[in-house]
């Protein structure tokens, strides 16, 4: 029997060509050392045969229209047998995706991969970085749930920042003059076909890049790259001390990404899918659209940076962070690859680290907006104790006038203005009153708004709140 | 029996690309150019309602048309009011995104002015807060003052409105494209 099988092997093997096309992969030889820091790059390799897996299951269940798209992921989140699980397995598998790429591409910078002969490498891979935080866009979109909807104005409002295009560029993402069915079916076809063939193009590409040039040997102190002489240098390096990337090397690969797919299901499983929002419904207003949170970076940038500047950053800030990633393999293609030889890219590293960590921590807990959902202050949380019937009247004004939205007293209240629980102390009435009277900075002027009256009421509340 | 030559038609063909023979290979370059030429034209052809499909919503007209939204007797002078409306380019297959919304306000008489329900930053749905007196975004701090001007936050200009009539009491608001702000 077992004769019989590998005489069929054989046969096919022998039309094919299976063993003389792969062989040479599953053989090629990889430097012995840190292997460990290789496995990023291939577990964003497994994480989007993940994603495709998951995906075409889910183009089973999901409708692509506008007036469906919305029931169908209802059914596939709360009806279909596993469709909860699938669809959460494919939101987890798109944030390892993007985690992992972006760790790919720090470990890349750090070892300084990228240098000579591997320019094109790094070149491909920001390519597939794009296309990935593309892909996590429209995939977001096509929930098509109010914070779907509600994104693509969002991004359509950010394209039209770009000078002379900005129009047009936010027309073409939209399909239209509004949101409607042509919107969808775009974001569909861009997540589902249009996007995914260029991915596969440039993966083929960046593997194909990587059995020919070889796997970056560990870089060391003192060991600088020569264009003149590194591929030589290389050959005789593996030939010396390589070893074959099956079986010696692969394991490491293939553990990695299975605890980064059992993570993912454990996820899938405990924390199940996001949920899904309100109907799609432009005409529905009381919603505050937010982005999944590998978009939150930007979503608490656009709230932070200085106002003034803001639609000239909106068109050069990516352009410029594309062109930087384009062109830093043409910066330095050669020398020193250590780490410990390279204090200003370490430095650089860094900084975007706490600048991506900062931006993410801020953008979900976005203190910036006003809170809708603040409770009065109760009459026992103001001050003094036992307070009059006008500092009561006060407090109610303080809520009813919407200050809450901003202000906070005493734990009620929202965050993005500054907390008044003892403004009494530091500010006197009249201070106060030139505040209220003339907004300033990120308050608005309540000059025309309050009456002489209610002013004073409310001025008699913040006085006792010390 | 004579002895067959099984190469024979290979080999007369092969002669024809000769190297040593100029003029043969003229007419076999002209034959490939002119294929390679066919195909490329093709091709071309084949793009051109493909790329058309990519780029036709630059290709197509701004519908808008005049929609009414209510009488004028349900909105009283001072009051500001969301009202909804059929968008121009709806489509019966769009479901529930067919309608825009608009903040409506009566200033006086037969005056009205409607605001674009989206903030000029990056488009989040503002909120009249009827108390407060004022346009309320709920994604990066963006207010907006009674008369839609700029009053605290980040968006670079007032809220866009859209046209506004009043005939035989009815008031009615034209449709525009989605305000997109533009530098």
């Amino acid at each position: 029997m077992k004769n019989f099988f590998r005489r069929i092997w054989g046969w096919l093997d022998d039309r094919i060509g299976i063993n003389d096309l792969l062989r040479p992969l599953v053989d090629h030889p990889v430097p012995p050392r840190g292997l460990w820091m290789y496995v990023f790059g291939s577990a964003t390799l497994f994480m989007f045969i993940l994603q495709v897996v998951t995906g075409v299951a889910l183009s089973l269940l999901y409708q692509p229209s506008s007036a469906n798209a919305y029931h169908s992921l209802e059914f596939i989140t709360y009806q279909a047998k596993f469709g909860n699980i699938l669809r959460s397995v494919h939101f987890y598998g798109a944030s390892a995706m993007i985690i992992l790429v972006g760790l790919h591409m720090i470990r890349t910078y750090i070892t300084a991969s990228y240098k000579f002969p591997r320019e094109m490498n790094w070149i491909s891979g920001v390519f597939l970085l794009l296309f990935t935080i593309f892909m996590g866009f429209t995939g977001q979109l096509l929930r098509w749930d109010s914070n779907g909807v509600w994104s693509s104005v969002v991004a359509a409002q950010q394209l039209g920042r770009v000078p002379f295009f900005g129009k047009y560029l936010a027309r073409l993402l939209l399909g239209g003059d509004t949101i409607g069915s042509h919107s969808l079916t775009r974001f569909f076809s861009y997540h589902v076909f249009i996007i995914p063939a260029f991915i596969f193009v440039f993966i083929a590409l960046h593997l194909y890049l990587v059995f020919r040039t070889g796997i970056s040997e560990p870089p060391k102190a003192g060991r600088l790259v020569d264009p003149k002489t590194y591929r030589k240098w290389y050959e005789d390096y593996l030939h010396k001390y390589a070893i074959p990337f099956w079986p010696n090397a692969v394991w490491r690969d293939v553990l990695f990404s299975s605890i980064i797919v059992i993570l993912i299901i454990l996820f899938a499983w405990l924390r199940g899918a996001p949920d899904l929002t309100t109907e799609p419904n432009l005409a529905y207003i009381h919603t505050s659209p937010a982005p999944d949170w590998y978009m939150v970076l930007f979503f608490a940038l656009f709230a932070l940076m200085p106002h003034k500047i803001e639609s000239a950053a909106m068109t050069i800030g990516p352009t410029l962070t594309v062109i930087i990633l384009f062109i830093i393999p043409f910066l330095s293609n050669k020398g020193e690859r250590s780490p410990m030889r390279r204090p200003w890219a370490m430095f650089g590293v860094i900084c975007v680290f706490i600048f991506v960590i900062s931006l993410l921590v801020l953008g979900l807990k976005h203190p910036w907006s006003a809170d809708f959902d603040a409770k009065p202050v109760p009459v026992a949380a103001i001050h003094p104790a036992h307070p009059d019937s006008t500092v009561v009247a006060g407090s109610h004004l303080f809520y009813s006038r919407g200050c809450e939205y901003c202000h906070r007293v005493n734990g009620y209240g929202g965050k993005a203005g500054p907390d008044l629980s003892f403004v009494g102390a530091r500010l006197t009435a009249q201070e106060m009153t030139i505040r209220i009277v003339n907004g300033g900075g990120n308050m608005p002027a309540y000059g025309s708004i309050l009456n002489r009256s209610d002013l004073q009421t409310l001025i008699d509340f913040l006085s006792a709140q010390k | 029996m004579s002895k067959i030559d099984i190469y024979e038609d290979e080999s007369k063909h092969q002669r024809s690309y000769d190297k040593d023979n100029p003029e043969e290979m003229t007419r076999k370059q002209f034959m490939t150019r002119v294929s390679l030429s066919i195909a490329a034209v093709s091709a071309a052809v084949m793009a051109v309602p493909c790329i058309a499909a990519l780029v036709a919503p630059l290709l197509e007209e701004n519908p808008s048309s005049w929609r009414t939204v209510g009488r004028i007797e349900d909105f009283p002078v001072g009051s500001t009011r969301l009202v909804d409306f059929e968008n121009a380019d709806a489509e019966p297959y769009s479901g529930m995104l067919t309608k825009s919304a608009a903040w409506l306000r009566h200033v006086d008489q037969d005056n009205f002015t409607a605001f674009a329900v989206n903030c000029t930053h990056l488009g989040c749905p503002v909120r009249w807060e009827e108390n407060a007196q004022l346009f309320m975004c709920p994604c990066h701090g963006g207010v907006y003052y009674s008369d839609g001007t700029v009053a605290a936050g980040p968006p670079p200009r007032r809220l866009p409105e859209y046209k506004v009539r009043v005939r035989n009491r009815e008031i009615q608001l034209l449709t525009a494209p989605l305000p997109i702000t533009v530098v």
